[in-house]
């Protein structure tokens, strides 16, 4: 058979397709369309965005097969994938870190978006239709955690429930909408479900098309060049005589950048799913453990740091309208300015402000992950007093170290660097304090303390301030003597001057308690 | 179409008017003016059907989506069993089955709250959830409060709001004793906008 009949073969089919269905002829545009020569490896954001919900469908229909959507089995049902059905777990790592990169790379490719200020002039439309996008993958996100079905699951929905619980008139109705009931149940892994697999990817999948529609209607923007500025009225001409220049085909000059990061993202993504697996599923969900320490995924952590970090009397009306004024910030963004320049170095204050945000996010993860706020619920029980606390103290003094311990006190305090950071370090809290100040604070509370008055009695207030009373660092005088910064000869941090020595005078010289 | 049939519209359409209603087998059509008045009523008509057809079957679709908010759950009174499992002065964990739950609910239908008998036949029963955003509060006895993983919300043994973000107390069940069993009036998850 010579070269010509093959040709013929393959072509005859080729062509009947064509004629009925004119997928060449409707997708050769959407290939070779001009794109700005100068758009190179910071365009490759939005393709890697792409490629992570495309492993997402893929690996989500291949979950739907196996995950049991019911409250009575879901966790069940992981652990089955995880253990029991081959390579499994990797399908779960796969869904799971693609995800988390999904967002961050959408993060970025908004990022770059805005910087370059390529939402202005005609692409107002292609800025917000991604805005919606984000707001469609941030659900994604949060539903995909409600799918794990476990502690964090559970507790997170009834964090979610009760910021939802606190809009005025209507809370109480939509905490019903959203949990398909009065209790976090059945119903409402239900509900999370049918968001999940059903209504966001379908709305994700819209949004796309209509992305990427505006993308072929409007052009990719240039990189911008300070003194190049947008004028609305001349622009459309302008870009597309330009294009007609200078402009290179979409495939392959701009896909082939596409290709390369694309491939590296996957191969890496491959590999983290591989090396580091699935996350959870956590705790069985069942509400009677309570000895959890729920956290949401990372997506949501600086969430959950700004509502631990605002003051009490405004965090419902700063939960409830900061994220709708959030919003429309983003969408009207493009409204705001879309016109002038678009090169960074002409707008230092969108700049300075993506940096604030940026690092702002960044921070409030930071704060989310390591919850300063938050008791170390075990450090009573679990942490060891450092030996320089306890050496050479009389036995009052150790006893009020253990009646400190007792008190749980060390689920807020640290002591040498060991223990909760709700209030402040007590190192050094004798050069501060007083001991009478001490009883006062123990005692009444006050500044965000729990008042010990009436939980300690008189035996056990003596001793803890009796012990506190000594935490201060060698050579430095307790605040209670005038005049403290005198280098007193002190080897051992010691208590002077207060009822729970019984003297008034230095330590060196106050008879027994030294560390003679 | 038969040709009786186009007769028949053409008739019913071209009445008291001498279009020449006899439509050969060419079919020569009414006049655009009468077709766009007949296209006018179609469309209509359908618009109308659509609607309708629409709304019955919305019912039941917008009825199953709000469902959850218009009913009314009631609470049920639980059995927390007898009280001398709850020593007077001592603050204890307690678990039962909630009353409102679907079969489906799996382990998630368990509820813990925390008991507290004042004194003898006294008691304070505490829901798990935190005040401030529902997380579950742990009791410490020695210290005599209840601190939250979350947010460090801290209660003391009353309930009381002792220190961190919580804008009030612990939420609290009723409570009765029948037959020397403490029994809760529970069910719904507890939230700032009810009382449990």
């Amino acid at each position: 058979m010579n070269r010509e009949a093959l040709i013929q073969i393959v072509k005859q089919p080729v062509q009947w397709i064509e004629d009925r269905t004119g997928v060449i002829a409707f997708s050769t545009p959407l290939l070779s369309h001009h794109v700005p020569r100068s758009a190179k490896w910071w365009y490759v954001f939005g393709s890697a965005t792409l490629m992570f919900f495309t492993i997402q469908i893929v690996t989500g229909v291949c979950l739907g097969t196996m995950y049991a959507p019911s409250a009575s089995n879901a966790w069940e049902s992981l652990r089955y994938i995880d253990e029991e059905i081959p390579l499994g777990w990797m399908l779960r790592a796969l869904h799971g870190w693609s995800s988390s990169a999904m967002v961050v790379m959408m993060a970025i490719h908004m990022l770059q978006v805005f910087m370059h200020g390529s939402f202005k002039f005609p692409r107002e439309l292609n800025w917000i239709t991604g805005v919606f996008l984000l707001l469609t993958v941030l659900a994604l996100a949060f539903t995909g955690q409600v799918m794990r079905w476990d502690q964090d699951a559970y507790w997170g929905l009834g964090i979610g429930a009760a910021i939802v619980d606190r809009v005025p008139v209507f809370g109480d109705q939509m905490r019903a909408l959203m949990l398909g009931g009065p209790i976090i149940g059945g119903e409402t892994l239900n509900r999370f479900f049918a968001l999940h697999v059903f209504i966001l990817p379908g709305a994700a999948i819209g949004l796309v098309g209509v992305h990427m529609a505006l993308i072929m209607k409007n052009g990719i923007s240039e990189m911008p060049k300070p003194g190049e500025i947008v004028v609305p009225s001349t622009y459309r001409k302008g870009f597309e005589e330009r294009m007609e220049k200078s402009g290179v085909p979409f495939f392959p000059d701009a896909a082939q950048r596409d290709m390369v990061f694309c491939g590296v993202c996957l191969i890496l993504l491959v590999f983290l799913a591989a090396y580091y697996g699935p996350f959870g599923p956590g705790g069985m969900p069942d509400p009677t453990l309570i000895n959890t320490n729920p956290r949401p995924d990372y997506p949501f952590m600086w969430i959950f740091g700004a509502v631990s970090l605002l003051p009490p009397a405004s965090e419902t009306a700063i939960m409830l309208i900061s994220p709708v004024v959030g919003i429309v910030i983003l969408v009207a963004v493009p409204f705001l300015s879309n016109s002038g320049e678009r090169a960074p170095s002409r707008r230092p204050g969108m700049m300075l402000l993506a940096v604030f945000v940026v690092m702002a996010i960044v921070a409030l993860t930071w704060e989310g992950v390591t919850s300063p706020w938050s008791p170390v619920m075990d450090g009573w029980s679990a942490l060891p007093t450092p030996t320089q606390f306890v050496k050479g103290r009389t036995p009052l003094q150790m006893q009020g170290a253990v009646v400190f311990q007792y008190a749980q006190c060390r689920n807020c305090h640290e002591l040498g660097g060991f223990g909760g950071k709700r209030g402040p370090a007590l190192d050094e809290i004798a050069t501060r304090m007083s001991p009478d100040q001490i009883v006062r604070q123990v005692q009444q509370g006050g500044g965000n303390m729990p008042a010990f008055g009436k939980n300690l009695n008189s035996a056990q207030m003596t001793a803890i301030v009796g012990f506190l009373s000594t935490l201060r660092p060698e050579n430095e005088a307790d605040s209670s003597i005038p005049g403290a910064q005198l280098p007193l000869p002190i080897k051992s941090p010691l208590v002077v001057n207060s009822p729970f020595t019984g003297t008034g005078v230095p330590a060196e010289i106050s008879a027994g308690v030294s560390s003679r | 179409m038969s040709d009786d049939s186009k007769g028949e519209t053409k008739k019913e359409g071209c009445a008291g008017c001498d279009c020449g209603g006899g439509g050969g087998a060419g079919g020569s059509l009414p006049p655009v003016a009468q077709q766009d008045a007949r296209r006018g009523f179609m469309f209509k008509f359908g618009a109308g059907l659509l609607g309708i057809g629409g709304i019955l079957a919305a019912v039941p679709i917008v009825g199953y989506i709000i469902g959850p908010a218009r009913s009314r759950y009631r609470n049920e009174w639980v059995d927390l069993g007898v009280t001398t499992l709850y020593p007077s002065g001592q603050t204890r964990f307690a678990t039962f089955l909630n009353p409102i739950r679907q079969p489906t609910d799996g382990d998630a239908a368990k509820t813990a709250c925390w008991v507290r008998c004042v004194e003898a036949g006294k008691f304070q029963v505490f829901a798990i959830n935190c005040a401030h955003l529902g997380c579950p509060v742990r009791w410490f006895e020695q210290s005599k409060l209840f601190m939250c993983p979350c947010h460090g919300g801290v209660y003391y043994q009353d309930g009381t709001r002792a220190a961190g973000p919580p804008p009030r107390g612990l939420f609290e069940y009723k409570w009765k004793v029948e037959g020397g069993k403490l029994l809760i009036d529970a069910g719904r998850l507890p939230g700032l906008e009810e009382s449990v």
